[in-house]
C-alpha cells in the first residue's frame, strides 16, 4: 500500500466513526481538532486503525503525533 | 488486617515487611494487550527487588540520595522503586507524558543520581551526569540495541539473593518529592515525608481497606500523587493486587477488565466519561423492553443503597451494567478534576459508587473523600483522619480560600524557599488557592479556584505561564496569559479556561491574531488559550520588569466581566 492510499483510508475511516465530511479532512491537520475529540477518543480511533490495519502500535510511537499524516506514517513504519 | 504502619519509621521497611506478610498473595499482573507479561507474588516482588538494590547500591544510591522513576505504569516500576526506597534513597518520579525537553528540566532540577526508566525514553535523554540509568524494555520497542553507560539493561542485571539491610531513615526525612507542575513557569518539588504518606495511609485505609483478594487497576500514572498512593503504597500495605495495562486503549482497558476483574479504580473525571459513554453504548445495543427493566432495578438498587453501598446487592440486581467492568468492581475513587454530579450520581444508581475525593501534590494524595454514607455527589468530602481543613476569610456564602494542615502536608518546595513561604504560613497552614465552603455535616464544597491555573478535565495542571512562551515574538506591545477563575473566582469548575490578554501595536489587530491563532494551534489541545482580551493599558509590572499578574486580574475585574473575552 502507497503512502497515499494508506493515507486516504485513514481519513476514511476518521470520518465515517466520527461523522464528519471526507473531504473537510486532510494531512496536515490536528486530528484532535479536526474531529473535536479528546485524548480518550484518540485512543479509540487508534484501535480501529490498528484493526483495519492489522498491525499493532506501541503507546511510546504515538508520542506527539497529533496531524493525520504524523499517524499515517506511524501506521505505514509498523506494517 | 494490613501491615501496621505505626510500627514503622519508613516506608521501605513497612513495605518490606508487606512483601513478607502477604508472601503468595498475588501482587501485580502486567499485561499488554490480551497478553500476561507478568504475574508477581510478593515474594516475587521481593526478590526481584534484591539485584536492583545490588545495582544501585554499587551506583552509590544510599540515605538521602535521590532516584528518579520516569517509565509507564508496570510491575518494574513498583520493583524499582521499592528497591530504592529499601536503600533509603528519597525517590523523584517524574511523569512519562512530559515531552523529553520537560523531562530533562525536571530530571536536572531533581539532582536525581540514578534514574530508573524503560527503552524508548532513555534513548531521547541525555544521560551523561547520572551515576546510573536502568533500563527495562517496553513493548513493541528494538530489544538488544546497544546503549552507552551509565545505561544498564535491567535484563542484565546480575542474579543476587542478598539483602541489604534496610536503610534507617527518621519519621520527617524526605521519602519523595513529587513534581506539581510543568517546567516552562516555576518548577514546584514537592518534599513529602516518609511520615506524611505512612500518616496518610494509616487514615485512608481506615476509610477504605484494601486487602488480600482485592485488585486494584491502575490507569492513572503511578508518578501521579493518587495513583502512587492507590495503585503503589495502598494495595501493597494492604495485600492486594496491582493490575497494569502496557498498552492503555478503551479496548485494552475493557478486556482487562474482563480478564483480571478489578474491584477498585481511581480515575479521572475524563475517564469517568469514557465508561457512561461505553456504557451508554452498551444499553443502546440492549432491546428498550431491557432497558426499561434496568432502568426500573437502578431505582430498586438506588431504594435499597440509599444509606450506604452494597456491592454485593447491586451486582445481583444490575449484573449487565456490572458485566461490562468485569463484574468485580466495587469502588471508583474520581478526583484530579471537576467531577459532574450528574454522572457520579448515575453510577451510584448503578450501583459503581464513585468516592469524590479532593486532593494535591502538596498534600500527599487526599484532603478529603467521601466516605459513601451516605453518598454525595454535592461535595467533595470530609477531611480524611490527620488531616485539618479552614475556610480562611470567608464571605457571607461562607466562601474562602481552602487551607489545609496536617501531618501530610509537604515540607515544601524542593529549593524554592521563597514559593514554599508563600504556600506554607507559619502556622502550618497549606494555602491551596481553591476556593470552598464547609457545610454542617463537614463536607468540603469547592467553589472555584484564585490560583492562576487551570485543570483540565484529565486532571492536569496548566500553568498560564507555561503556555505563554508559545506566543513569544508576536509583535504586540505586551501578552500575557490568564486562568479565567484567577480573574473571576467563584465560577464553576468546570467552566474554567485559559485566555491572553494582548495589548496590541496600533493598527495591528489582525495580524496579530492570526499570528495568535497559528501559534495556538500548535500547542497540545489541553494547553491551548480558548479566548482574548484586547487591553488597551500598560500591564503592571514589578521593579524587575515581571507583570504583576495579580494587579493586572484585579483591575480587568474591576472593569469588565468573563463576557468580554472574545474567541482567538
Amino acid at each position: 500500500m502507497t503512502s497515499d492510499d494508506l493515507l486516504a483510508r485513514l481519513l476514511d475511516l476518521a470520518a465515517r466513526r466520527f461523522g464528519r465530511r471526507r473531504e473537510e479532512l486532510h494531512a496536515d491537520q490536528d486530528f484532535f481538532d479536526a474531529l473535536g475529540i479528546d485524548s480518550y477518543r484518540a485512543l479509540e480511533l487508534l484501535t480501529e486503525l490498528e484493526h483495519a490495519f492489522g498491525v499493532e502500535v506501541p503507546d511510546w510511537e504515538l508520542e506527539g503525533v497529533r496531524t493525520f499524516g504524523a499517524l499515517a506514517e506511524v501506521l505505514r513504519r509498523r506494517l | 488486617m494490613s501491615v501496621e504502619v505505626s510500627r514503622h519509621e519508613s516506608l521501605g521497611s513497612a513495605l518490606r515487611e508487606a512483601w513478607l506478610t502477604w508472601k503468595s498473595q498475588t501482587a501485580l499482573v502486567e499485561l499488554d494487550r490480551r497478553r500476561t507479561l507478568r504475574r508477581l507474588r510478593y515474594l516475587d516482588v521481593r526478590r526481584q527487588a534484591l539485584p536492583v538494590m545490588a545495582a544501585l547500591a554499587r551506583a552509590g544510591v544510599g540515605p538521602g540520595v535521590r532516584v528518579a522513576v520516569l517509565m509507564p505504569n508496570q510491575a518494574r516500576w513498583i520493583v524499582g522503586a521499592y528497591a530504592a526506597l529499601h536503600l533509603g534513597a528519597t525517590l523523584v518520579p517524574l511523569d512519562y507524558k512530559l515531552s523529553a525537553a520537560e523531562q530533562q528540566t525536571l530530571l536536572r532540577h531533581s539532582g536525581a543520581a540514578v534514574l530508573l526508566t524503560e527503552e524508548p525514553i532513555a534513548r531521547r535523554l541525555a544521560l551523561d551526569g547520572l551515576a546510573l540509568a536502568l533500563v527495562t524494555d517496553a513493548p513493541g520497542a528494538p530489544v538488544g540495541r546497544p546503549l552507552p553507560p551509565p545505561a544498564v539493561r535491567w535484563d542484565e542485571l546480575a542474579p543476587t539473593d542478598d539483602e541489604p539491610p534496610v536503610a534507617p531513615r527518621r519519621r520527617d526525612d524526605v521519602a519523595v518529592i513529587v513534581y506539581s507542575s510543568g517546567t516552562g513557569g516555576r518548577i514546584k518539588g514537592c518534599m513529602l515525608t516518609h511520615d506524611a504518606y505512612l500518616e496518610q495511609y494509616a487514615g485512608l485505609s481506615r476509610l477504605y481497606p484494601m486487602g488480600p483478594g482485592d485488585r486494584f487497576f491502575s490507569v492513572l500514572p503511578t508518578n501521579h500523587a493518587i495513583d502512587f498512593m492507590c495503585g503503589f503504597l495502598g494495595p501493597a500495605l494492604g495485600g492486594a493486587t496491582v493490575i497494569h495495562q502496557r498498552t492503555m486503549r478503551p479496548e485494552t482497558l475493557r478486556a482487562t477488565m474482563q480478564a483480571e476483574r478489578p474491584t477498585h479504580m481511581a480515575v479521572v473525571p475524563l475517564l469517568l466519561e469514557a465508561f457512561e459513554r461505553a456504557l451508554d453504548e452498551r444499553l443502546r445495543e440492549t432491546p428498550r423492553w431491557a432497558r426499561r427493566a434496568l432502568d426500573a432495578l437502578a431505582a430498586v438498587n438506588l431504594a435499597l443503597t440509599e444509606r450506604r453501598p452494597s456491592h454485593e446487592l447491586s451486582r445481583r440486581l444490575l449484573a449487565p451494567v456490572h458485566a461490562a467492568f468485569g463484574g468485580a468492581l466495587r469502588h471508583l475513587f474520581a478526583g484530579g478534576a471537576f467531577v459532574d454530579r450528574a454522572r457520579a450520581e448515575r453510577f451510584y444508581r448503578l450501583g459503581l459508587p464513585v468516592s469524590i475525593g479532593y486532593g494535591l501534590t502538596e498534600a500527599c494524595t487526599v484532603v478529603t473523600v467521601n466516605d459513601l454514607r451516605p453518598f454525595r455527589a454535592d461535595s467533595v468530602g470530609r477531611p480524611v483522619p490527620g488531616v485539618e481543613v479552614r475556610i480562611d476569610a470567608p464571605g457571607a456564602d461562607g466562601v474562602g480560600e481552602v487551607l489545609v494542615r496536617g501531618r501530610t502536608v509537604m515540607k515544601g518546595y524542593l529549593d524554592d524557599p521563597e514559593l514554599t513561604a508563600e504556600t506554607l504560613d507559619a502556622a502550618g497552614w497549606l494555602h491551596t488557592g481553591d476556593l470552598g465552603r464547609l457545610d454542617a455535616s463537614g463536607h468540603l464544597q469547592l467553589r472555584g479556584r484564585r490560583k492562576n491555573v487551570f485543570v483540565t478535565p484529565g486532571g492536569k495542571n496548566v500553568y498560564p505561564e507555561d503556555v505563554e512562551g508559545a506566543f513569544e515574538g508576536i509583535d504586540v506591545e505586551e501578552l500575557v496569559v490568564l486562568a479565567s477563575n484567577a480573574v473571576w473566582p467563584g465560577a464553576r469548575l468546570d467552566e474554567e479556561f485559559l485566555f491572553a490578554v494582548v495589548r496590541p501595536k496600533e493598527g495591528c489587530d489582525a495580524q496579530v491574531r492570526e499570528a495568535l491563532r497559528e501559534r495556538n494551534g500548535r500547542l497540545p489541545e489541553h494547553k491551548r488559550v480558548r479566548g482574548l482580551l484586547w487591553w488597551s493599558e500598560a500591564f503592571p509590572r514589578t521593579a524587575s520588569l515581571k507583570v504583576r499578574r495579580e494587579a493586572l486580574a484585579e483591575s480587568i475585574r474591576a472593569r469588565v466581566g468573563r463576557d468580554a473575552v472574545v474567541r482567538p
